[in-house]
């Protein structure tokens, strides 16, 4: 995973090169915890990381020193947010499969991104998602639930991003980096010391709207860290279609920090994360972190990755499923017993049911919700035709009326 | 072969494959067009046969996207974008509307600009938010656009080859809840021209026009209207810039009633401008005011409100129900 590799290449009649190193099998990643669940403490001057880092990155031991005072509880706690997110995803595919979503898209194999990264915010912090972040919503304390809402097709986000500092999702791709931006930039103003992050993924990342937030960001040293999720895909595309560098490195280009680090590796994802989150609160300016994740499920439940992946892709990244790794941590190093396991199935099993009963009492919205907050200070077009919608309505309910009485005469 | 029937989807996928075959100029682009045969399917097979370098998957970047289109097709090529859903047009909408539309005019005629870009667009497949839009109008008021719609398998397969030969920028917006449905394709019949609008059904006592989606709601307005004893003509389109206004003409001159359906919102919409020009043409031969049914001014509703937002054969009966009241 060099750049070296293809730099030097003779330009081609080829529309793309066919494997640039962004799709490198084994990266070089910053990791904490071996995929056999084995901490990894780095020693001073330690090899490989050197790869995965832009000049002003953190050392792995810098990076060893935020998790250094993590307790067995706190080990445990990531494992249940990652178990019960896990959970949480498979009830919301069932339920699209049983016809009472719309749509999901699936977070399977990214929980140690999202809950590492999660986990590092501050409540004070604000988070803009995309539309994948169902454990950093978690993480978040916004209930699950609320989440199914627009995939249900009731609503189009329907949670107050203000109550956990979570804003809505978005679905066009890439354009809440500039929210989060802009909102970096009003934190800065305001002089609070809370930073913002910005999630996207690998496709995200060619998009006009990600290089002008990364712009921005730059000039104005905003407090934001962006944290792309490399999944390896963006529905069919493979990174290699977005880029021909390792998408970290995007950022020395614009002047700030790019790392690179494991995104199946929980304890790796929060430090990560906390030390960008702690360069933006000290006026240090942006971060780009490259999670190098997979999605293991489909891009959503519309789509079928047989087309185009291959299952010797998919084995390999099984096994380096987040949770398995971190169970093995968690059992070699005597944290948990038999105990804790079956507890956490059972609340596991209990997060299911609730999810399912409150999906499938989701009642459907008024009809005439469609005309409320159009506007935030009304509007007279809007009036006018939510009146005739009412009255039309009530047309039908007038005649249903009349063909009941004449029914019962 | 020369008549097959096919679903519309289908019979696109066939013209483009024609169009591929018949002109080496002619490119297919856009996000997930190879391997997966877009989200839809309407390339499927396309790269197989006719390599990376004529069916390219492009980076997720709809401005790069149309951007380079505009670039190729300086350079003598004849793309073919694919924008996946109407909802993600307009981060190349700047592209579209500042380059692409203006290049003819602005070289004097002497550049010309053979890009289609196809948006499969409108509601009714319970989606979520930006899947399900109807941005013609925002097209169709730019000089230097063309703006069509097919209705049928036979207009998807033969308006495609159209628009491809076209040496015009062609925003080419296909109704995706219509992508399933089968119809007829003469591939040897002689098309008629791209802007002409078709009387898809006579009748005597009002006129329906639409295009895209909302032409099957018509015909089937149409036949429920025929049980009740009312002969209503149904008008496809096809074009929305420009406008048949000739073809809208003659028949309202014969019905004197004319109610115009589309699933964009009616505030300054096509039905707008048809209202308009109809009045001004015919205004001694209506008996009614020209009647609107579409979207309302609000935004596209999530999947559980859509059938009460998009116009059915309710609402379309309604107003025709106004109109030969007046
Ligand atoms: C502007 C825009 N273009 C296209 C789409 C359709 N689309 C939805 S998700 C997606 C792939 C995104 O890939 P990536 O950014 O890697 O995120 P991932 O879904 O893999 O997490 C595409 C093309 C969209 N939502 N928005």
């Amino acid at each position: 995973m060099t750049v070296e590799s293809t730099a030097a290449r003779k330009p081609r009649k080829s529309t793309g090169a066919k494997k640039p190193p962004g799709d490198a099998p084994d990266p070089d990643l910053i990791q904490l915890l071996t995929p056999e669940g084995r901490r990894i403490t780095p020693s001073k001057g330690s090899r490989g990381a050197r790869a995965s880092r832009t000049p002003d990155s953190p050392t792995p031991e810098e990076l060893a020193e935020y998790i250094a005072d993590l307790t067995a509880d706190d080990l445990r706690g990531f494992y249940r947010d990652m178990v019960l997110t896990r959970r949480f995803d498979a009830e919301a595919t069932v339920l699209q499969r049983q016809g009472e979503l719309g749509l999901w898209a699936s977070l399977l194999g990214q929980e140690a991104a999202q809950i590492g990264s999660g986990r590092a915010t501050r409540e004070d912090d604000y988070v803009f998602p995309t539309y994948r972040e169902h454990g950093v919503a978690w993480c978040r304390g916004v209930d699950p639930t609320n989440l199914l809402g627009m995939f249900r097709g009731v609503n189009h986000g329907g949670w107050d991003p203000a109550s956990n500092n979570f804003h809505l999702y978005t679905i066009v791709i890439g354009s809440q980096a500039l929210h989060a931006t802009g909102y970096a930039m009003g934190v800065a103003k305001d002089g609070a010391d809370s930073a913002v992050i910005a999630y996207f993924g690998d496709g995200a990342s060619s998009q006009g709207d990600v290089a002008e937030a990364f712009t921005f960001a730059a000039v104005y040293n905003a407090p934001v860290v962006f944290f792309c999720q490399n999944n390896q895909w963006a529905i069919s595309e493979p990174t290699a279609r977005q880029t021909r560098v390792p998408l970290y490195q995007r950022a020395q280009g614009f002047g700030f920090p790019g790392v690179r680090v494991d995104g199946n590796d929980v304890l790796a994802c929060l430090a990560v994360t906390k030390w960008a989150l702690e360069r933006a609160r000290s006026g240090e300016g942006p971060t780009l972190v490259e999670a190098f994740t997979y999605r293991m499920g489909a891009h959503t439940t519309n789509d079928d990755p047989t087309r185009y992946r291959d299952a010797e892709e998919y084995a390999s990244w099984e096994a380096k499923d987040p949770i398995g790794r971190l169970r093995s941590h968690l059992e070699s190093e005597h944290h948990t017993d038999e105990g804790f396991f079956a507890e956490l199935e059972t609340e596991s099993e209990a997060l299911g049911r609730r999810v399912r009963e409150v999906v499938r009492s989701m009642p459907d919205p008024d009809h005439l919700a469609m005309f409320e907050h159009v506007y935030a200070d009304g509007h007279a077009l809007v009036d006018e035709e939510r009146a005739q919608f009412a009255a039309y309505q009530a047309s039908f309910a007038d005649a249903d009326e009349t063909a009941a009485t004449e029914g019962s005469r | 072969m020369a008549v097959q029937k096919l679903p519309l989807a289908r019979a696109l996928n066939e013209s483009l494959r024609i169009a591929l075959e018949t002109d080496p100029k002619v490119l297919l682009m856009g996000e997930d067009v190879g391997k997966l045969g877009g989200v839809f399917r309407v390339t499927d097979g396309l790269q197989k046969d006719f390599g990376e370098d004529r069916v390219i998957d492009t980076p997720l970047a709809e401005s790069g996207i149309v951007g380079t289109a505009i670039g190729l097709a300086l350079r003598g090529y004849r793309p073919v974008v694919e924008i996946q859903f109407d909802g993600f047009v307009y981060p190349a909408y700047d592209q579209i509307v500042t380059q692409l539309a203006k290049m003819h005019a602005r070289a004097l005629g002497k550049v010309k600009m053979p890009v289609v870009i196809r948006i499969p667009y409108g509601g009714g497949i319970g989606a979520v938010e930006h899947h399900s839009e109807s941005p013609e109008t925002l097209f169709a008021h730019v000089a230097g656009l063309k703006v069509v719609s097919p209705s049928t398998a036979s207009d998807a397969y033969w308006m495609m080859q159209q628009a491809i030969q076209s040496d015009d920028p062609v925003i080419f917006f296909e109704p995706k809840r219509r992508y399933w449905d089968k119809g007829e394709v003469d591939m040897e019949a002689i098309p008629g021209p791209l802007h002409a609008a078709r009387v898809v059904r006579e009748g005597t006592q009002l006129t329906l026009a639409a295009y895209g989606p909302m032409v099957k709601v018509c015909m089937e307005a149409a036949a429920a209207a025929e049980e009740e004893g009312t002969s209503l003509e149904v008008l496809d389109l096809r074009s929305v810039s420009p406008i048949d206004f000739d073809a809208v003409q003659r028949s309202v001159e014969k019905t004197r009633r004319l109610v115009v359906v589309h699933e964009a919102p009616v505030f300054l919409g096509a039905g707008a401008e048809l209202a308009a020009r109809i009045t001004e043409r015919c205004f001694y031969h209506l008996e009614a005011p020209v009647l609107r049914v579409g979207g309302y001014h609000a935004p596209y509703p999530p999947a559980r409100l859509e059938e009460e937002y998009l116009p059915g054969l309710d609402r379309v009966l309604d107003s025709v129900d106004r109109a030969l009241a007046y």
